[in-house]
């Protein structure tokens, strides 16, 4: 599978009254064609605003202070202001975590589909709402034709997150960055729309960003995983690598928080909390939580390495650890 | 105009059937509006439901007091005063409203824009708008009207920049608050370039507070081109307008033809009241306070 996007060495930081907060920090990720890359950390580890730096909506006080995304062979730095108007929606589209606020709530939310059709597709009213009926129906929303003449507030929260995939998917995107999606839906309504994702993305072919705190949402639709804490990636593998067998502490003190109904294991919560951003340890940040902390990890950064093929690990003292 | 539903707005349709239900139920704007109504009526079909022309004399009923011919009665012209209050009506409405919606369309755009920008725009216009304000509107509408001279357009022109900054600094003030809203970001996510962003995305979401402020505009747009006209520095005399005419007036009374002063007074006040009425009742329909009271 060829490389969609190429993130290297990214940095985005915040300047703030009481200093530069990393909330990125030189981070490198791949997306290829057609996967599901799953992208985990915990609040405030740098998720939501790599999102926001592929789309060029980094606003200030944010700053992309280093690095390159190329997507589709081209750097996005390099486009004009214009030419990124023609990626956003067109080819990169977005799905944010609260759909329901994310859609005006003056314009129903028909006519929020059709006109992107009419911006990107350049398609005559008329088309664009013939399209928008499809797409409606293409993500199971029962009596589409009543439905998009409502208004944001007369949708449930799941119908409001069908729209807002229905909308994203309009232009068919090479890429579609899904930030914590089913974040304030209820579980059988999230399940129902992790499978809509996943089948959407297998029918128009884009690839998915997939954001979120979840592991469990992780196991059911990542092909693979990027782990992110305190702005840094600390570990990229397939998802069946990632749950059976993960090398880095954090990822699996992340596992083993994870509360399980099958077996007798306590839920472990992981100790202490992301480090300040504004002035972070020299080496790991993850070394005041960390077990197995050996003596270069307070003195340097770890460097993200190839531990086996297609696994990344940012780590000196993984192999001290029990597996 | 400060007050804002907290609730997420509800799509502009279904609120003003809401709003129209309830403005039924408020005897005191409705009585205000249906004043209004009928004025506007009155003004429309002028010509036919004056009894006489606004510029017709009639030297033998000069200075009459109100009688069945003459139902508020005459000026010293013996133009009936009546007829002439009803074809004011047209001119001192559409003055106040061309005025009112002239500001509206350049304070809101303007508005609009430099909130969206913000940064070193939004400082100067600001700047700007504060300077205007630092004027008493009437004083500056005086200025402006001995400054361009006296013409019914001129007037419009005074009135309308009078009235711009007050737009202009609701319109940016809403701005600033819908441009932070995720709908603004879910617009820029698609690629929307900015103008599309402004007018189609985020200006239907700050509507409703200019609909008080245009209501309530409306009634000061008159009553600032009636006092204009009252001190000679607005619309003309011979044309009929109330401010002209309570001017006219008001030099009678000494010899006691209080009508002429009276009558062309209160349209003034009742209209510029009406409309103030009508703008407090949309205010209270807006205020998430008044919600749930029917």
């Amino acid at each position: 599978m060829t490389r969609l996007l190429t993130i290297s060495d990214l940095s985005v930081a915040f300047d703030s009254d009481t200093g530069t907060v990393k909330a990125v920090d030189h981070i490198n990720l791949d997306i290829r064609r057609r996967e599901v890359m799953g992208l985990v950390g915990e609040s405030g580890s740098g998720k939501s605003v790599t999102a926001l730096a592929i789309l060029r909506l980094i606003r200030r006080p944010g700053r992309i202070t280093s690095g390159t995304i190329r997507f589709d062979g081209v750097d996005l730095a390099t486009l004009s202001e214009d030419e990124m108007r023609h990626v956003r929606g067109a080819r990169i589209a977005m799905v944010s975590q609260t759909p329901r606020t994310a859609l005006n709530p003056v314009i129903p939310v028909g006519r929020q589909i059709a006109r992107l059709f009419m911006l990107h597709g350049g398609l005559s009213r008329k088309d664009a709402e013939t399209r928008t009926l499809e797409m409606l129906s293409m993500v199971r929303i029962p009596d589409p034709a009543r439905r998009a003449q409502q208004y944001a507030h007369q949708l449930s929260g799941g119908m409001c997150q069908r729209v807002m995939i229905a909308m994203a998917l309009a232009t068919s995107p090479e890429l579609l960055l899904a930030d914590e999606p089913t974040t304030g839906l209820d579980a059988s309504i999230a399940v129902r729309i992790l499978d809509l994702l996943r089948e959407m993305g297998e029918k128009t072919g884009a690839a998915i960003l997939f954001i979120t705190h979840d592991l469990g949402v992780v196991a059911e639709i990542c092909d693979r995983v990027t782990v992110m804490h305190a702005g840094q990636v600390v570990e990229s593998a397939p998802v069946r690598t990632i749950f059976h067998a993960p090398a880095h502490p954090y990822t699996r003190a992340l596992i083993r928080s994870i509360p399980r109904l099958d077996r007798e294991v306590a839920m472990e919560p992981i100790p202490g909390s992301v480090p300040s951003l504004v002035t972070p340890p020299p080496g790991c940040r993850y070394i005041d939580r960390c077990r197995f902390a050996i003596e270069p990890c307070g003195l340097s950064r770890p460097p993200l390495n190839a531990i086996a093929p297609d696994h990344l690990l940012a780590c000196y003292g993984y192999d001290r650890a029990p597996a | 105009m400060s007050t804002r539903p907290l609730s997420p707005p509800s799509p502009l349709r279904a609120r003003s059937r809401m709003a129209w239900r309830r403005i039924r139920r408020n005897p005191v704007s409705f009585a205000a509006l249906s004043v209004i109504a009928l004025i506007a009526l009155a003004a429309i079909l002028a010509p036919l439901i004056a009894p006489y022309g606004p510029d017709e004399p009639d030297a033998a009923a000069a200075l009459g007091a109100p009688s069945w011919h003459h139902w508020i009665g005459t000026d010293m012209y013996g133009r009936d005063l009546f007829s002439r209050i009803i074809f004011a009506a047209r001119i001192d409405l559409s003055v106040a409203f061309v005025a009112t919606a002239c500001a509206l369309a350049i304070g809101a755009l303007a508005g609009a824009a430099v909130g969206y920008r913000g940064g070193w725009v939004d400082d100067i216009a600001m700047r700007g708008v504060d300077s205007i304000m630092a004027f008493p509107a009437f004083v500056l509408a005086m200025g402006i009207t001995a400054a361009l001279g006296n013409s019914t357009v001129n007037v419009a022109i005074a009135i309308a920049i009078t009235q711009v900054p007050s737009y202009l600094r609701l319109i940016r003030g809403e701005m600033l608050r819908v441009r932070e809203m995720e709908y603004a970001d879910a617009a820029r996510t698609v690629g929307n370039p900015a103008w599309r962003i402004v007018l189609i995305h985020l200006l239907p979401n700050c509507l409703p507070p200019l609909i008080v402020q245009s209501t309530l505009a409306m009634g000061f747009a008159l009553l600032t081109m009636a006092s204009l006209s009252f001190i000679g520095l607005g619309i003309q005399p011979p044309q009929s307008e109330w401010g002209v005419m309570t001017a006219e007036g008001a030099q009678q009374i000494v010899t006691g033809e209080w009508w002429l002063f009276l009558f062309p007074g209160l349209a003034v006040m009742i209209t510029v009241l009406s409309f103030n009425l009508i703008g407090d009742g949309v205010r209270d329909l807006l205020d998430p306070r008044m919600r749930g009271i029917r």
